[in-house]
């Protein structure tokens, strides 16, 4: 078999006394969707920005297509290829599309300034592709609606070529149609091979996006689903009590 | 097409010549404000408020604050603040006069007046306003002290530090060809102006082109070539006109005869000459030039709004913003230190209270000219044009005979107006930023 294209191992973070995040183990493989479930302040958000470097973690490692990774800040994420779209939009309000598509590695003139045309121009390709009706790329995203500043995350993602996709409750802040193009969106980055980590309070949106599921409570890990072999009740179940359905296998924080 | 959400939408009618020149009408108000100010004061005084010699003065005593200016615009942009500019200055001042009057005559033995000895302490004085300015962004970037503090701390510090390096006293006459920085003892002339003036229409031109072709060559729409061309001639008046002004600004009979006399030369009978863009203005103007090019062009700019803007996504995008910081008030110091330069020069000496209540008059300057403090905006030019307006204010003030107390209650109205008009603007405009 060969080896899961992420695996963080062991993995825990402390504020202050509190663990956030206790021993927790999940791997995901290309093309698969994982969802990360839980309440609120189950370690979910956590756990996966130790991954995409947002954290750095007291303990456990990380392993990108079975090689042990160093990540400790956001560049080193993106040297491996993993690309986050936050709960909260991380866009800067007052710049446009292409700036913040481009923000942290624009592109350049040979004398080293920054090529705003180019930056728009790809943009404007990328942007045809995710949301063709997009047109306002000279204005601030602050005026753009919920979906079309989440289109300007998801191209930044697909834009910079991701193999790893980290997407925190994405479709929070979109209404039904945005959320339906974001989830055609998941399906086609899947069939292109890319692994998709989904942290989700909505459990039918798991169902329906996931392959498998991963659950915490606590900072623990209680279990990990395949979601096809469960039901919804049973996902419930593991989120609120703690308890692990036969079908899946058991973590650390699972009720015995 | 079936756009409903385009940006790009249609001018309306009265906007047409506007919107199609793509002129930035929050820069067309200011402009527009500053002129009146001009044509209020230039009635009131009976025509003296216009005059080159006017004129001329107002852009010497303007230099100062407006170089700050455009380095406190991106501290304001980073949501920071620097309290202690005016004491940087001049502790910056003090540090030159020092050298220019005790280190280099005296220590390294060159005598007073030595070529290099300018040079020397300008240099030096820069090194010490981008060593004190970077440790004061440590402070706020890496230790995360509040701006706000630090640089109240700074202000007491560095205002006090410079009555120290110099025992408290007047330091001058300064080296005669450091006060070439300070207006009117250094001055391009009117041959050297011209040419000036012509490099910078030419290079505007490039400028417009350049912008064009890239547009072009990315499939871009384009402005009408007339509207290209008519903004091209208005720059090109602007700038002829504004070296005609100080160029039409004549040298005193008696003063070009002690220059004649001091060259070993008889002056020509009837000889007439201007004086030209005084050596501070240029220099306010590459600066201008630099530091706009560094807001729109480079990296660093691009990161000092994408952090003002929104921090965490600033982080989250992999940026430093710690040392962006650093960079920031590192900067800041070097603009304090050169403002040093421009305002001892112009006094022809270091005095005690050189800079006193500066910091204000800059965040004033860059607060008027659209620096929001809830930060992620702000234009250099309009800091500068804040700084003009400010100025022009207070000499106008002064001209038609209105005591010092009286010009700062209006100077203070005027900022809060200003603010208010632009927060006005931008609910209208819908600008949400």
């Amino acid at each position: 078999m060969t080896a899961p294209l992420v695996e963080m191992r062991d993995m825990v973070k402390s504020f202050g006394g509190i663990k956030a995040v206790d021993h927790v183990t999940i791997d995901l493989n290309p093309g698969e969707v994982v969802g990360v479930l839980g309440h609120n302040g189950a370690g979910k958000s956590v756990l996966m920005k130790m991954l995409s470097g947002a954290l750095e973690r007291d303990e456990g490692e990380i392993w990108i297509n079975g090689e042990k990774a160093t990540i400790n800040n956001p560049r080193d994420a993106r040297n491996y290829q993993i690309e986050t779209i936050y709960q909260y939009l991380a866009l800067a309000d007052n710049l446009d599309a292409a700036s913040n598509l481009f923000l942290g590695r624009e592109l350049v003139s040979p004398l080293g300034f920054v090529d705003d045309a180019k930056m728009e121009a790809e943009t404007r390709k990328i942007m045809g592709r995710l949301n063709p009706n997009f047109r306002r790329f000279h204005t601030p995203v602050a005026g753009l609606s919920g979906g079309q500043r989440q289109s300007v995350a998801i191209a930044r993602a697909v834009y910079f070529n991701a193999k790893i996709l980290i997407m925190d409750e994405p479709t929070a802040a979109l209404g039904v149609q945005e959320t339906r193009m974001v989830a055609e969106l998941i399906e086609q980055l899947k069939s292109e091979g890319i692994g998709i980590l989904l942290i989700d309070h909505d459990i039918h949106q798991v169902k329906l996006l996931c392959d498998r599921a991963n659950v915490m409570k606590n900072g623990q890990l209680v279990g990990t689903v395949k979601v096809d072999e469960v039901s919804e009740d049973d996902m419930l179940g593991m989120i609120i009590a703690g308890k692990c359905p036969p079908q899946g296998i058991p973590g650390p924080g699972a009720l015995s | 097409m079936t756009d409903t959400t385009s940006g790009e939408s249609a001018p309306t009618k009265s906007r047409n010549l506007i919107a199609a020149l793509e002129l930035d009408t929050r820069l067309l108000g200011m402009i527009g404000a500053f002129i009146v100010i001009c044509l209020i004061f230039n009635v009131l005084t009976d025509g003296r408020f216009m005059t080159p010699r006017n004129i001329f003065n107002l852009t010497i005593q303007t230099a100062s604050v407006a170089i700050m200016a455009t380095g406190m615009v991106f501290v304001i942009v980073t949501r920071h603040i620097d309290l202690s500019v005016g004491a940087l200055l001049a502790t910056c001042s003090a540090i030159m006069a020092m050298m220019q009057t005790v280190v280099t005559p005296d220590w390294l033995g060159l005598g007073l007046n030595h070529p290099a000895t300018a040079p020397i302490a300008i240099v030096v004085g820069i090194l010490a306003g981008l060593i004190i300015g970077a440790f004061q962004g440590w402070m706020v970037g890496y230790l995360t002290i509040p701006a706000f503090i630090v640089t109240l701390g700074g202000y007491l510090v560095w205002r006090n530090v410079a009555w120290h390096l110099t025992k408290g006293q007047t330091i001058g006459p300064l080296d005669e060809n450091f006060q070439l920085f300070g207006g009117i003892n250094g001055t391009l002339g009117e041959t050297w102006s011209w040419v000036f003036a012509a490099g910078a229409i030419l290079a505007s031109f490039y400028a417009l082109w350049q912008s064009r072709r890239a547009k072009v060559a990315h499939e871009f729409p384009v402005k009408p070539v007339w509207a290209e061309l008519a903004l091209g001639a208005i720059i090109a008046a602007v700038i002829v006109g504004f070296v005609a002004i100080l160029n039409a600004y004549e040298i005193p009979e008696r003063r070009l005869e002690r220059i004649f006399e001091a060259r070993g030369e008889v002056m020509p009978e009837g000889l007439v000459m201007g004086y030209g863009i005084p050596i501070s203005v240029l220099l306010l103007i590459v600066i201008a030039i630099v530091m706009t090019v560094v807001a729109r062009r480079t990296r660093l700019g691009r990161y000092i709004f994408a952090t003002g803007g929104n921090p965490e996504a600033a982080v989250l995008a992999g940026i430093n913003t710690r040392m962006l910081t650093v960079k920031v008030f590192a900067m800041m110091g070097v603009l304090c230190a050169i403002s040093a330069i421009v305002a001892s020069s112009r006094q022809t000496f270091h005095s005690n209270d050189i800079g006193t209540l500066d910091e204000l008059r800059v965040i004033a300057a860059a607060v008027i000219g659209g620096t929001a403090l809830s930060g992620g905006m702000g234009t250099i030019y309009g800091a500068i044009l804040g700084a003009l307006i400010m100025q022009s204010l207070q000499s106008g003030m002064a001209m038609v005979g209105v005591d010092a107390p009286y010009q700062n209650i209006v100077v203070g109205m005027v900022l809060v107006l200003a603010v208010y008009i632009d927060i006005v603007y931008r609910r209208r405009t819908g600008d949400k930023t």
